[in-house]
C-alpha cells in the first residue's frame, strides 16, 4: 500500500522544488544534493582551470622558460599559475601562516591585517547579493533586467545626496533614510523600461541598456555639477556623506566588514519569501513563468512587469546604496567594477533562487577580492575575473558541455532556462 | 502487382511509450489507404518515419520492392513521398510561389530565384490537377482551403508520387472537406498513391479504398469501407463498445445568464473579427458555437471572458455589464472559463499540479491569508480535486507539464467546475484527447447543465456540438448566421451553414436524430 | 496553438486608432510649442545664422555657406508643426501619420540648431559627415543583427563582437603596420565569438540573449585583460595605421553629398556595398529564400529538406564578420587606438536601428543614420558651447533609441521564428 506522506515531507518538498525550479523547468521529483550541484561546480572548477591557462598564455617568463627547455617551461607554468592562484587564495581568504603567527602573537593589529582577506571578501560580496537579487528577481518574473548597473548609478547617487545633503537626523532615522533613498532612485529607474514593457512592448533588454548609458550620463554631470564636492577642482566627485548616514563597520581598519552584509543577507531572505510564500511572488512568477496563463488568471502582465522591474531596479539601487553608505562614503565614476553584468551570471549560477544568489555571490566577491592581490603579486589584471565568469556562466547555462567534459550521466529532463526570445515585448 | 510502398515491422519506442509496435502496410498505386486511429495511437508517429523526421528503431522500408532507408525530409523527397501536414507547412509572409519553389527553387546566373519560371510550372500543375491558386499571392492572404491546395501542389510540384494526408479537414467545413476528397480520388485516378490519416469515421467511409485501423501503436484490423460500419470501426479504434450517443435530457432552460448585444472585436490591425453578435445563454442549457475555425470563435470567447478588448456592443452576467470588466473580475463573478489553448492559457507548465488548481482563486480566502499563500491549505484543496475528478498524478506536486494531455485537461476542468459557477465558457474542451478523456469531460459538462449552470461550449468538432448542445449558433465570417434548436436541424444542415449559406428550405423537425460521436 | 483569425474578410473600422490620432496631435502641437517658447522668444531680430556646407580639411566639392535670417527662420519652423498638429486633430492624415510626425520631428531638430547657431555659424556639412560616420558602426551592427535574425537567432552579442573587433583589429593592425590585416584580424575575431554564439545557441540551444550576454562579458573581459596587459604597457601595439580617406573620381566633386558619400573612408563604401549585397542575396537569391524561411518557419523549411542548422550556422558566422568589420571601424577607421568599453552601446542601438528598420537592410541604414545624426548634433553643439551640458547631449542617442523603440516595437515583422532553438522532433 502506497504510503502517505505526511505534512512535513510535503512541505520539505515544495522547499526542494522550489530551490530546484527555475523559470521554465519542469522539476522532477528529488534531485540528490550531487546533481543539484555539480553542475555549478564543475563550472567553476573549469573556469578556474582556463584562468590558469590564460595565466600561463599571457606570461612572458613561460614563453622564456619555453626557449630554455621543455621541461622548464612546464616547470614555470606550473609555477606562475601557482604564484596567481595562492595569491587569489590568500587574497581573498587568508593566508593560514598569517592568521596562525598574528594568533599567536596576539597583536590586535596583526590579527585584523590576518583576518581581513575573508572579511573584504564578504564586502565585495555585499553589492553582489543585492545586484544578484534583482536580477534574480527580474528573471523570476520574466524579465531580462541588464540596467542593474544603471540602477547601481542611480540608486547610489540618491543614498548619497541624502547621505551629505540632509543634515542634524539621528543615525537611526538618517542611514535608512539614504539607504531607502538609494532602493527608491533604483526603484525608478527600472520602472521607467518596466512601465515602457507594460505599455508600448519596448523590449526591456534593449531599454534597460540604454538606460545604463543615461544614467552613466546623469550621474557625471550631477557629480561634476550639482553634487560637486566644494574643492575638488571640478573632480567628478561628490561630498562624503555625514556621519549619521553611514552604514557602521564592525571592526577597526583595515577590516572594512559592516552591517551591510547582514542587510543583505536579511533582504535576501525577504525576497525568497516574497517570491515563493506570498501570493504577490505567486504573480510575478505566473507571469514570469506562462504570461499567457497569468492573462487568463486574471492578471495585469503589464502590471506586474512594471512592478517586477521596480522592485528589481530597487534592489539593485540598494547594491549602490550599500556600496556608498557603508564602504566609499562619497560618490565617484569609478563605483562599479560591472556589477551588471557580473550580476547576471550571479543570478543564473545561483539558479535564481535567493540561497543560490548568496552563495554565488559570496563566490564571485572571493574571486574579485582575491584578484586583487593577483594583480599585485602576479601583474595579472583583474579583469580574468570577467573572463573567468563568462565562461562558468556558458557552462552553466549549457550543462550539456560541462557533463560531456566530465561524463556526466543525463538528468531525466533536460534543464533549460528561456526567459526571452525574440523582439515581441513578451505580450500576444 | 507488387505495392508501391510496403513498411516492414516498424517499431519505434519513446521513453516511456510504444508508439509503432511492428506495423506492417502496404499501399498500391492508385490506391486511397486510410489510416483510421485515435489521438495518440501512432498514426502520425509512423507518417513522420516514412517522411523521414523519426528514425524506426526496427524495420524497413520499401518501395517499389526496393530496401531504401530514409534518414531525412530530403530522402523522402526524393523517393517520391509527399506529405500534407496537419498544421500547415506555410510560410505565411511568404508568397505562393516561394512556398511551393521553397528547396528545389528554379534560378538563373548562378543563384538568382527564377519566380516567373516557377510560377509557369505551377500554373501547370493547377491546371493538370483542378487546384486553382495565384502564385503571387502571399500565403497569409488567402483562404485556410487555398492555403491547402498550396500544400497539395507542393507535393506535385516535387513530383511525389505517394501522398500522405495528415488529419486533413480538421480546419475545413464539411463541404470543402467534400471537395478535398473530390481532388484526393482525381490524384488517385491520375495513378498518384494516397495514404490518409484520421480520426473522424465519416471521411473514412466516405473516401477511402481500404481502411487499417491501428491502436496503442499496433495494426488492429483492416477492412474497407464496404465491410465495415461507423459501430464496427468505432469499436476497433477503441477496443471496446462505444456508446455513440451522450446521455442528456431535455430540460426547461431557465433565467438568462448570460446575454451578448452587438458584440464587436477587431483584431490589431483593426479588422472585424466579432461583427455584430448577440446571443443569449440561460440557466441549464448548453449553447454550442458552430463554425469552422478562424471565423471569430477564438476572439468572441477573448471577448466574452475579459481577455481581449471588444470595439463596441455589451456583455452581461447575471444583469451586470461586464463588456469591459477584467478577467479577474468577470471570474469572480461565477463564470469559469475553459480555455482553447490549455498549455499556453489554462496551464503554468513548470508550476505543480496544486498551484495550478488554484490558479484563479490563489489570492482569496482560504488560500491566503493577508498576503501569506496558504501552502497547507492548498495542498489539501489539490489532493481533494485529484481524488474527486480523477487525475492521474504522483502527486499534488507534479510539475503539470509530467502529466498526459488528458491529465492536463482535468486539472483544468477540476479547477475551474469545482468553484460555484453560474456560466461555464468552455472552448474546445475535448481536443486533441482519448475517447476516455472526451467521455469523461463530456459527461462533466453536461452535469454541470443539469444543475443550472449555463454553459457556452465552442468547438469546431461538429458532431460534438451536436451532440452536447441545446441550441445552436452557427458563425460564419465573424458572424452569428443562425441561432437553431439542435433537435430540430440535421448535421448535413448546420454543415451548409458552416459555409455562409442558410438553407431556404427551412429547418424541419427530425424525429430520429442520431448524432455520431467524433473521435 | 491558437488558430487566429484569418479568412475573415478584412474590413477596417480605422485605419489608426483615435487614441494615437489624438496623441500624435498633441505631441506635434508641443513641438510647435517648444519651438516657439524654446527658441523663438529667445532670439533677438535681425540675428543671421550661417551653414557652412563644406566639411573641414575638403577642398574638392565645395560649397558656398547658406546664410539665413535666424527668426523669420525659427517662425515658418513653429508654423509647420502647428498646422500639422491641427490637421491632425481634426482630420487625420491617414497612411502620412508617421511621416508627418517625422516632418514635425525634423523642424524641432533643425529650429535647435538654428537657434543655437545665431549670430554665428555652424558646419553643416560637417555635421552631415560625421553623422555618416557615426552611423556606420550602429548601420553595421543591424546588418549584422539582420543577417542573423532573419535565421532566426537572436544576436545581442553584437556589441561584444564589435568590442573585441577593435581590439583585434588594433593590435593586429600595430603589429603589422598594416589595416587591412587588422580589418581582417577584427573580422576574424568577430567570426570566432559568433561561432561561440553559434554552437551555444543553435547546438546546445541554450537561451540566444543569454548566450550573447556570455559573449559580451567575456569580451568586455578579454579586451580589458589584453588591453591592460599589452596595449596599455607598450603603446607600440596600440597604434595601428588609420584608413584615409580615398575621394571617388567625379563624384566626390558634387557638393554636400560628394564629402558624405563619396570622400570618405573605405567603411562607408563598405557598408553601402554591404547594403547592396544583403538586400540582394535577402530577398533575390536561392540562399536568401532559404536562410529566412528558417527564421520564419524552421519546421516548414526542414520538410522540405532545407538543412536548418547548417543554414543557421552561415547566418550567425556571416553576422560576426560584418559584426566584426563594424569593430574595425572604433580603432582603423576612426579613432586609431584602442580604449577599454570604447563601442558605448553602438551594438545594442544597432539592434535597436535593426528593428526600427523592420529587420530589412534598407531600413537599418535609414535608421542608423538617424541615430548617426543624433550623435552628430551631440558632439557639434559642443563646440558651439550650447547651454545644454556635454553630458546630457550624450545622452541623445540613447534616449532616441528608447523613444523610437516605445513607438515601433511590435509594429513591424519579426521573423516569426527569431529567438526560438530548432529541435527536431
Amino acid at each position: 500500500m502506497k504510503r502517505e506522506p505526511n505534512k512535513f515531507e510535503e512541505a520539505g518538498q515544495v522547499l526542494l522544488q522550489e530551490i530546484n525550479e527555475t523559470g521554465d523547468e519542469p522539476t522532477t521529483q528529488k534531485r540528490s544534493l550531487w546533481s543539484a550541484i555539480a553542475i555549478p561546480v564543475l563550472a567553476i572548477l573549469t573556469g578556474l582551470i582556463i584562468g590558469a591557462v590564460l595565466v600561463a598564455a599571457t606570461s612572458t617568463s613561460v614563453y622564456e622558460a619555453f626557449e630554455h627547455s621543455f621541461g622548464e617551461g612546464l616547470r614555470t607554468i606550473f609555477i606562475e599559475v601557482f604564484t596567481a592562484y595562492k595569491a587569489l587564495f590568500t587574497g581573498s581568504i587568508g593566508d593560514p601562516a598569517k592568521i596562525s603567527n598574528a594568533l599567536g602573537s596576539g597583536d590586535d593589529r596583526l590579527i585584523r591585517a590576518a583576518f581581513n582577506p575573508f572579511l573584504e571578501s564578504l564586502v565585495q560580496a555585499t553589492p553582489y547579493i543585492f545586484a544578484g537579487l534583482a536580477v534574480a528577481l527580474g528573471f523570476r518574473s520574466g524579465l531580462f533586467n541588464i540596467g542593474v548597473e544603471g540602477q547601481l548609478f542611480i540608486g547610489a547617487a540618491c543614498a548619497t545626496y541624502v547621505g551629505y545633503a540632509i543634515t542634524g537626523l539621528p543615525f537611526i532615522i538618517h542611514m535608512p533614510l539614504a539607504f531607502l533613498a538609494g532602493a527608491l532612485g533604483g526603484a525608478l529607474w527600472g520602472f521607467i523600461p518596466g512601465l515602457l514593457k507594460a505599455t508600448t512592448g519596448g523590449h526591456e533588454v534593449i531599454n534597460t541598456i540604454m538606460m545604463n548609458y543615461i544614467a552613466f550620463r546623469l550621474t557625471e554631470w550631477l557629480l561634476s555639477g550639482a553634487m560637486t564636492r566644494p574643492g575638488s577642482g571640478g573632480m567628478p566627485i561628490s561630498p562624503l556623506i555625514q556621519e549619521s548616514a553611514q552604514i557602521p563597520q564592525f571592526f577597526q581598519s583595515p577590516i572594512r566588514f559592516h552591517l551591510g552584509f547582514f542587510i543583505a543577507l536579511g533582504v535576501a531572505w525577504l525576497v525568497w519569501w516574497l517570491l515563493f510564500k506570498t501570493k504577490w511572488g505567486l504573480n510575478l512568477r505566473t507571469v514570469g513563468a506562462n504570461p499567457r496563463a497569468a492573462k487568463y488568471a486574471g492578471l495585469s502582465i503589464g502590471k506586474s512587469y512594471a512592478i517586477a522591474m521596480a522592485i528589481s531596479g530597487a534592489l539593485a539601487g540598494m547594491a549602490g546604496g550599500v556600496q556608498i553608505l557603508a564602504v566609499n562614503r562619497s560618490m565617484a565614476l569609478g563605483l562599479s567594477s560591472g556589477y551588471g553584468f557580473d550580476s547576471i551570471a550571479l543570478a543564473l549560477i545561483g539558479n535564481n533562487h535567493p540561497l543560490g544568489v548568496v552563495l554565488t555571490s559570496i563566490l564571485f566577491g572571493t574571486l574579485r577580492n582575491g584578484a586583487t592581490r593577483m594583480m599585485v603579486v602576479s601583474k595579472i589584471p583583474v579583469d580574468i575575473v570577467d573572463v573567468m565568469q563568462a565562461i562558468i556562466l556558458m557552462f552553466v547555462a549549457a550543462p550539456a558541455i560541462i557533463r560531456s567534459l566530465y561524463r556526466l550521466r543525463k538528468p531525466k529532463q533536460e534543464e533549460e532556462t528561456a526567459f526571452v526570445s525574440g523582439w515581441g515585448g513578451g505580450q500576444s | 502487382m507488387a505495392p508501391i510502398l510496403e513498411l516492414k515491422g516498424i517499431t519505434k519506442q519513446f521513453p516511456g511509450v510504444l508508439a509503432n509496435d511492428h506495423i506492417d502496410l502496404a499501399l498500391n498505386k492508385g490506391e486511397i489507404l486510410a489510416l483510421l486511429g485515435e489521438n495518440g495511437a501512432g498514426k502520425s508517429t509512423l507518417m513522420n518515419i516514412l517522411y523521414g523526421l523519426y528514425q524506426p528503431d526496427e524495420g524497413d522500408i520499401f518501395i517499389n520492392d526496393e530496401k531504401i532507408v530514409i534518414n531525412s525530409p530530403t530522402d523522402a523527397i526524393d523517393a517520391g513521398i509527399g506529405m500534407v501536414h496537419q498544421h500547415f507547412m506555410l510560410i505565411p509572409v511568404f508568397t505562393v510561389v516561394e512556398n511551393i519553389m521553397l528547396g528545389q527553387e528554379s534560378v538563373k546566373f548562378g543563384d538568382f530565384l527564377d519566380r516567373a519560371d516557377a510560377s509557369k510550372k505551377i500554373l501547370e500543375i493547377s491546371e493538370q490537377f483542378n487546384l486553382p491558386v495565384n502564385p503571387n499571392d502571399l500565403v497569409r492572404d488567402i483562404p485556410v482551403g487555398i492555403q491547402q491546395k498550396v500544400e497539395i501542389i507542393k507535393l506535385l510540384y516535387r513530383q511525389a508520387e505517394i501522398l500522405i494526408f495528415d488529419e486533413p479537414t480538421a480546419v475545413l467545413t464539411p463541404q470543402e472537406a467534400d471537395e478535398l476528397f473530390d481532388i484526393m480520388r482525381s490524384l488517385a485516378k491520375q495513378g498518384k498513391s494516397i495514404i490518409f490519416i484520421t480520426h473522424k469515421l465519416r471521411e473514412v467511409l466516405e473516401v477511402a479504398d481500404r481502411i487499417m485501423v491501428i491502436r496503442l501503436g499496433a495494426v488492429v484490423g483492416e477492412t474497407t469501407p464496404q465491410q465495415a460500419d461507423k459501430n464496427s470501426l468505432a469499436a476497433m479504434m477503441v477496443g471496446r463498445e462505444v456508446s455513440l450517443v451522450v446521455e442528456k435530457e431535455t430540460k426547461v432552460p431557465g433565467d438568462i445568464v448570460v446575454s451578448i448585444r452587438d458584440l464587436l472585436v477587431t483584431d490589431k490591425y483593426q479588422n472585424i473579427v466579432v461583427d455584430h453578435v448577440s446571443l443569449d445563454v440561460r440557466a441549464g442549457e448548453v449553447v454550442g458555437i458552430a463554425g469552422v475555425q478562424g471565423n471569430g470563435q477564438t476572439e468572441l470567447v477573448e471577448a466574452i471572458t475579459g481577455l481581449r478588448k471588444s470595439a463596441g456592443g455589451q456583455v452581461t452576467l447575471m444583469g451586470r455589464d461586464i463588456t469591459h470588466a477584467t478577467p479577474r473580475k468577470i471570474t469572480e463573478l461565477g463564470s469559469a472559463h475553459v480555455p482553447e489553448d490549455r498549455q499556453m492559457d489554462g496551464l503554468v507548465l513548470p508550476f505543480p499540479t496544486a498551484e495550478n488548481l488554484v490558479l484563479c482563486t490563489y489570492y482569496k480566502k482560504p488560500f491566503s491569508k493577508g498576503a501569506v499563500l496558504q501552502y497547507q491549505i492548498i495542498l489539501e484543496h489539490a489532493k481533494r480535486l485529484i481524488h474527486d475528478f480523477d487525475i492521474r498524478t504522483p502527486s499534488a506536486l507534479t510539475p503539470v507539464s509530467n502529466l498526459s494531455g488528458g491529465n492536463q485537461q482535468k486539472v483544468i476542468i477540476a479547477r475551474e467546475l469545482s468553484r460555484p459557477i453560474q456560466f461555464l465558457m468552455a472552448s474546445q474542451p475535448t481536443r486533441g484527447l482519448d475517447v476516455g478523456s472526451i467521455e469523461y469531460i463530456h459527461k462533466r459538462l453536461v452535469q454541470k447543465r443539469d444543475e443550472g449552470c449555463a454553459v457556452l461550449l465552442v468547438s469546431p468538432e461538429l458532431d460534438e456540438v451536436m451532440e452536447l448542445s441545446d441550441r445552436i449558433a452557427v458563425m460564419f465570417r465573424g458572424k452569428i448566421l443562425a441561432i437553431v434548436d439542435s433537435q430540430l436541424v440535421t448535421k448535413e444542415q448546420v454543415g451548409l451553414m458552416m459555409t455562409g449559406e442558410i438553407p431556404e428550405e427551412g429547418f424541419h423537425a427530425n424525429e430520429n436524430r442520431v448524432v455520431e460521436r467524433t473521435f | 496553438m491558437t488558430t487566429r483569425s484569418q479568412i475573415i474578410q478584412r474590413k477596417k473600422i480605422y485605419e489608426i486608432p483615435p487614441t494615437r490620432k489624438l496623441f500624435l496631435g498633441i505631441v506635434e502641437l508641443l513641438i510647435a510649442l517648444v519651438i516657439l517658447l524654446g527658441f523663438v522668444i529667445n532670439t533677438e531680430p535681425n540675428t543671421l545664422t550661417r551653414f557652412v556646407m563644406t566639411p573641414g580639411g575638403i577642398d574638392i566639392g565645395k560649397m558656398p555657406d547658406w546664410v539665413i535670417p535666424t527668426l523669420p527662420t525659427l517662425i515658418i519652423l513653429t508654423i509647420i508643426p502647428a498646422l500639422i498638429g491641427l490637421y491632425q486633430l481634426v482630420r487625420g492624415f491617414g497612411r502620412a501619420t508617421n511621416g508627418m510626425v517625422g516632418l514635425s520631428a525634423l523642424c524641432l531638430i533643425f529650429g535647435f540648431i538654428t537657434w543655437q547657431a545665431s549670430g554665428t555659424s555652424v558646419n553643416l556639412a560637417g555635421m552631415f559627415t560625421s553623422a555618416v560616420l557615426l552611423a556606420v558602426p550602429i548601420t553595421l551592427g543591424a546588418f549584422s543583427g539582420v543577417l542573423s535574425e532573419r535565421a532566426g537567432v537572436v544576436n545581442i552579442a553584437i556589441e561584444g563582437m564589435m568590442l573585441m573587433g577593435s581590439m583585434i583589429g588594433s593590435l593586429i593592425g600595430s603589429i603589422t603596420n598594416n589595416a587591412w590585416i587588422g580589418l581582417v584580424g577584427a573580422i576574424l575575431s568577430g567570426l570566432l565569438l559568433s561561432l561561440i554564439h553559434a554552437i551555444l545557441s543553435i547546438k546546445y540551444k541554450i537561451n540566444q540573449v543569454i548566450s550573447g550576454t556570455v559573449i559580451n562579458i567575456f569580451s568586455a573581459g578579454m579586451t580589458a585583460f589584453i588591453s591592460q596587459k599589452y596595449l596599455q604597457t607598450n603603446q607600440a601595439l596600440n597604434s595601428p595605421p588609420l584608413f584615409t580617406r580615398i575621394p571617388i573620381p567625379g563624384l566626390a566633386k558634387i557638393p554636400l553629398l560628394g564629402p558624405m558619400f563619396f570622400n570618405t573612408n573605405v567603411f562607408v563604401y563598405l557598408t553601402f556595398i554591404l547594403l547592396i549585397v544583403i538586400q540582394v542575396a535577402l530577398f533575390s537569391t536561392r540562399w536568401g529564400l532559404r536562410l529566412r524561411s528558417v527564421g520564419e518557419h524552421p519546421r516548414a523549411a526542414d520538410t522540405l529538406g532545407i538543412d536548418v542548422i547548417r543554414t543557421r550556422y552561415e547566418a550567425v558566422l556571416l553576422s560576426g564578420i560584418v559584426a566584426g568589420l563594424a569593430g574595425g571601424f572604433f580603432t582603423l577607421g576612426s579613432v586609431g587606438r584602442f580604449n577599454e568599453g570604447m563601442t558605448a552601446g553602438k551594438g545594442f542601438i544597432g539592434l535597436a536601428a535593426m528593428i526600427f528598420g523592420n529587420w530589412r537592410p534598407l531600413g537599418a541604414m535609414g535608421a542608423g543614420l538617424i541615430f548617426g545624426f543624433a550623435d552628430a548634433i551631440g558632439s557639434k553643439l559642443l563646440l558651439l558651447g550650447s547651454a545644454i551640458p556635454p553630458q546630457i547631449m550624450a545622452m541623445a542617442p540613447y534616449l532616441i533609441t528608447m523613444i523610437v523603440l516605445a513607438g515601433f516595437i511590435g509594429k513591424g515583422d519579426a521573423p516569426a521564428a527569431d529567438g526560438e532553438p530548432y529541435e527536431k522532433e
